[in-house]
């Protein structure tokens, strides 16, 4: 039968795993951002080179169950003499992984762009870095938002990955609810709600921002 | 590569990928039968059998997997549903694949037009044949992409099982992995492994994809 005393007296751990969750998603999709945007600039104006090295990064990254890839960064950093928090090594792996998706979200929102803005900019002597920096990324990111926000949904539930190497986070701390109450019925499908209840305020959210950006 | 080891972990690692391939199969079978089985459900257009479909895609689209298979192995048996673990994976990877599949079979009914389907009511068709021999064939050539595209993401997802014990390839190679205190060479050889499989897949299905689609979508009129 349910319980909801149990629940009830478990709620406080599982909201506070439901802000760690929140928090490594958020760093782990800033992270991303960053990554790649890089990587997006980098394989459309590195040269050969740097479109080579881009989509190898893009392959392998969406290629790799992102479980190995966070116990591959776990067990990797350690080894190249860097000692980091299980926290640290899964924001890593998060971002990694959700850059690579990223850069082909931007990809295809630069393609979005018109060419004739970055030769109107070139004529006016914008430098690259410029053009990239003030017309063709704010402008991608705007065309990307909703694909960024169903990318932060993706990289949301994939964060429950990060249980495995230790982090206390929603699916973690309701496994080990579930083990000291033998409830795992009810602390399961309350951390399911709570996911649910994140990623429906997500999505409304990016509604929302895509309402407002196009008016602006 | 020490070949003791492989004389050794062969065995178990190789059993491994025979079970990663069983739950993959077996997993996409059972979450495409029921995606097609709900967007069927959906065509009937009655609102509150919608709404529970609809709930339901939402709710596993919605959670991770690695929490939905936690509630079916560890918190079915509260309901009487008692899986081991090997079942639960498949049952686990059917579901959450399922509800991808159902979108995706739903956008394939709305790509048909609608005009086929008259042309087919108006000759006498019966449902059943006009569902057979217009609607699915007209709709796999469009989500062909989608569905291989969806079934490769599955490949990936296997992965997870290994934290119900299933014995799949990653099961096995973790295993090793704490038994040759060689961890990161054999999640490094796993993460390699894994990325030419689906780019394999990936490349494989794309080649598979151009004849089927050349074949299937050439426009009355003019000869394929």
């Amino acid at each position: 039968m349910m319980s909801f005393t149990v629940l009830a007296n478990n709620l406080p751990f599982l909201l506070k795993g439901a802000g760690m969750t929140i928090a490594v998603s958020l760093a782990g999709i800033l992270l991303g951002q960053i990554i790649g945007a890089l990587t997006c600039v980098m394989r459309l104006s590195g040269g050969r080179a740097g479109d080579l090295v881009g989509a190898v990064y893009v392959s392998f990254f969406r290629g790799v169950p992102l479980l190995i890839q966070l116990l591959l960064i776990y067990y990797m950093l350690p080894l190249i003499g860097i000692n980091v928090p299980p926290l640290v090594a899964a924001i890593a792996a998060l971002g990694l992984a959700s850059g690579a998706y990223v850069s082909e979200i931007y990809r295809g929102a630069l393609n979005a762009i018109p060419h004739g803005q970055s030769e109107a900019a070139l004529a006016l002597g914008f430098s690259e870095s410029r053009i990239w920096r003030r017309i063709l990324l704010p402008q991608a990111f705007r065309i990307s938002i909703p694909a960024l926000v169903n990318e932060l949904i993706l990289l949301l539930k994939a964060s429950s990955l990060i249980s495995v190497v230790g982090v206390a986070e929603l699916t973690r701390v309701s496994q080990t609810a579930a083990a000291t109450t033998y409830r795992h019925l009810e602390m399961y499908a309350m951390a399911g709600l709570i996911y649910l209840v994140i990623n429906g305020c997500l999505a409304l959210l990016g509604s929302y921002a895509e309402r407002r950006l196009k008016t602006a | 590569m020490d070949m003791d080891l492989i004389s050794r972990y062969g065995p178990s690692l190789l059993s491994g990928f025979g079970m990663t391939v069983l739950c993959w199969a077996s997993g996409t079978a059972l979450g495409i039968v029921i995606g097609f089985v709900i967007a069927l459900l959906q065509r009937l257009g009655w609102a509150p059998l919608n709404a529970v479909l609809r709930a339901y895609i939402e709710v596993v689209r919605g959670t991770p997997f690695l929490v939905q298979l936690f509630l079916l192995y560890y918190g079915g048996p509260s309901f009487g549903l008692q899986l081991e673990a090997t079942s639960a994976g498949i049952v686990g990877l059917g579901i959450y694949g399922s509800a991808y599949f159902a979108e995706i079979f739903r956008g394939g009914f709305l790509a048909v037009p609608r005009g086929y389907v008259e042309a087919a009511e108006s000759l006498g068709m019966p449902p059943g044949a006009i569902l057979r021999r217009i609607v699915m064939p007209t709709m796999l050539v469009q989500i062909l992409p989608t569905l291989v595209n969806m079934m490769i993401i599955l490949t990936k997802e296997t992965v997870v099982l290994s934290l119900l014990t299933v014995p799949e390839l990653m099961y096995e190679a973790q295993t090793m992995a704490a038994e040759t205190f060689a961890s990161f060479e054999t999640i490094f050889v796993m993460a390699v492994f894994y990325w030419l499989l689906v780019e394999v897949l990936s490349r494989l299905a794309r080649r598979v994809e151009a004849r089927l689609t050349h074949y299937l979508s050439a426009k009355p009129g003019t000869t394929a």
